[in-house]
């Protein structure tokens, strides 16, 4: 691992290009980015960005056709098989048939850790995310933010540093939105990781991040990088100052700016 | 018990049409032994005589009960050759040509069932199997294989292939199809982004197909192996018909050369009777394992 150098994961002109039917669709062009240690980094744009590409060709589940984009200093292929990250997708997706705590376990038993460690773990990272005594839970049986908080449990629960989210509270309404946006604050101070975390919600990206990544569609690029200059601790009425609102400004300028060129 | 009422209702209509057919259809032969005799035959006459023949065209559903009756219990608990008295099935019971019948049936489906499953896993992970086995196993299902049944249990025979393994290869051959087309269907039921999720984990195929696959293709796996039993069942007596010895179908084809008809009727209400429990079992048993894996719909 890269671990003298601050940037966790850099991309240099990364152009990703879909072969289709119709012709190629260029997903991402030109996309130049450093995400630094402990990073909590979001994403954001309409629909078409390539915001979600670009998670993804991070996560190794798409493939840059274009430039160079590392992950703790190795291809994005060699960090997914050295268990660099956790990814959050934006549904829930556990197994019906497993209880929370088996769903959690699913990662450490592909990856074969002890039973002993397994459950140490999965108690551990149960009370991470505030689901202590729901292991023996089924998914029916629990909320879709007690699920999404599963879910991230189980991306948390191997020693990933970089956590990668993929709109995870996109479906779930405003008030339990905010509570676990709140709660994945405390999650990113306690444990340090780099996050990534694609949104469409600018109150969200901005309330989560140290950078905002301001994306535009067709070709997929990168409008602006804004640097948060809010603190790390951040109590919700964060949102009603004016240094907040005057970032908020910015990402929705930015945004339409990447509109105008249409 | 609110279901009862039009179960009930069916059950009573379909005896109604049943009773008047039977009439109907056995009222000649009344008519036409009475004319040989001689005699007048009244209404209520001819009524009565069409539910009590020998060999009816159509046995009335008390007859086909009473044969059923006769031929299990009252040959296996009195008759000398009953299990009571001689310590062993009789060879004219029911009971007896089912469980041979059953026998060749659950071989057939163990086999139609592993063999589909093993078929579908292949299909599923490599892409040169799904092209080169699903025609054929698509056009396997074209032959009309309950209609050259018979043939092909006659060659066995010949080539020294007797007993319980011809009967087991039709039932098998019978099943397989609609567990593979099940299991494809269910291994392929996992989304992309469970898929994704996986790969995120660097798991390898086996435990992709161990951990998301095989659970997820449960619901579609029982709905087959329903359809599977079924179509073994009507495999093995299909297959049985050429055979002597025993087995419904050896029933079903000795009825018929003898003009037992209320005996062919008795012997199909044991298949249907077969078929009805093993389809519920099965179902029992998804039933169980769903809401186990809470996937219960």
């Amino acid at each position: 691992m890269a671990g003298d150098s601050t940037a966790v994961i850099e991309a240099h002109g990364v152009g990703l290009t879909f072969e289709t039917a119709d012709g190629p669709v260029h997903a991402l062009k030109d996309v130049n980015l450093s995400i630094g240690k402990g990073d909590f980094v979001s994403f954001i744009g309409p629909s078409g960005c390539g915001k979600t590409t670009l998670l993804r060709a991070i996560a190794a589940l798409e493939h840059p056709t274009e430039g160079t984009l590392t992950v703790n200093g190795m291809t994005p292929d060699e960090a997914r098989r050295a268990r660099a990250y956790g990814y959050v997708f934006q549904a829930a997706g556990l197994y019906p048939w497993r209880t929370i705590a088996g769903n959690v376990k699913l990662p450490l038993e592909i990856m074969g850790y002890s039973r002993a460690e397994q459950q140490a773990r999965v108690e551990k990272v149960l009370s991470l995310v505030e689901l202590d005594g729901f292991g023996r839970k089924f998914p029916w049986q629990l909320s879709g933010g007690m699920q999404q908080r599963a879910s991230i449990a189980r991306a948390l629960a191997f020693d990933a540093d970089i956590l990668l989210m993929d709109e995870p509270f996109g479906a779930l309404d405003e008030i339990v939105r905010d509570r676990l946006n709140e709660e994945l604050l405390k999650l990113w101070a306690a444990t340090g990781k780099t996050i990534g975390f694609v949104t469409h919600s600018i109150p969200e990206a901005v309330y989560l991040s140290t950078r905002i990544v301001v994306m535009s569609p067709r070709p997929g690029r990168i409008t602006d990088v804004i640097d948060s200059p809010l603190p790390r601790e951040r109590p919700l009425e964060i949102r009603d100052t004016p240094e907040f609102i005057a970032i908020a400004h910015r990402v929705r300028e930015g945004l339409r700016a990447g509109h105008l060129d249409d | 018990m609110r279901n009862a009422i039009p179960v009930l209702g069916v059950v009573a209509a379909i005896m109604v049409v049943w009773y008047l057919a039977a009439v109907w259809m056995n009222a000649q032969w009344t008519r036409d032994q009475a004319a040989r005799a001689g005699v007048e035959v009244s209404f209520a006459d001819i009524v009565a005589d069409t539910l009590a023949q020998d060999r009816p065209r159509l046995p009335a559903p008390h007859q086909v009960l009473l044969e059923l009756h006769a031929l299990t219990w009252t040959e296996e608990v009195h008759s000398r050759r009953g299990i009571v008295q001689s310590g062993s099935l009789s060879n004219r019971s029911l009971v007896h040509h089912g469980l041979v019948t059953l026998s060749a049936t659950f071989l057939g489906f163990a086999f139609g069932a592993g063999f589909g499953i093993l078929l579908a896993i292949g299909i599923v992970h490599d892409r040169a199997t799904d092209m080169s086995v699903m025609p054929w196993a698509i056009a396997s299902q074209t032959i009309p294989i309950v209609a050259i049944a018979p043939m092909i249990i006659v060659v066995l025979n010949s080539i020294g292939i007797s007993g319980l393994v011809p009967k087991a290869i039709i039932a098998a051959y019978l099943s397989f199809f609609p567990v593979v087309v099940g299991m494809v269907k269910g291994l392929r039921s996992p989304d992309a982004m469970q898929m994704d999720l996986l790969r995120t984990y660097s798991a390898s195929s086996f435990q992709a197909l161990w951990k998301l696959r095989m659970p997820a293709s449960m619901p579609y796996l029982f709905a087959s192996l329903k359809v599977g039993i079924a179509a073994s069942l009507v495999g093995t007596i299909v297959a049985e018909l050429p055979l002597g010895g025993a087995g419904l179908g050896t029933r079903l084809l000795a009825g018929s050369y003898y003009g037992q008809t209320i005996q062919i009727w008795a012997t199909l209400l044991v298949a249907a009777i077969l078929a009805a429990t093993m389809v519920g079992v099965i179902g029992a048993v998804q039933r169980m394992t769903l809401t186990r894996m809470g996937m219960a719909q």
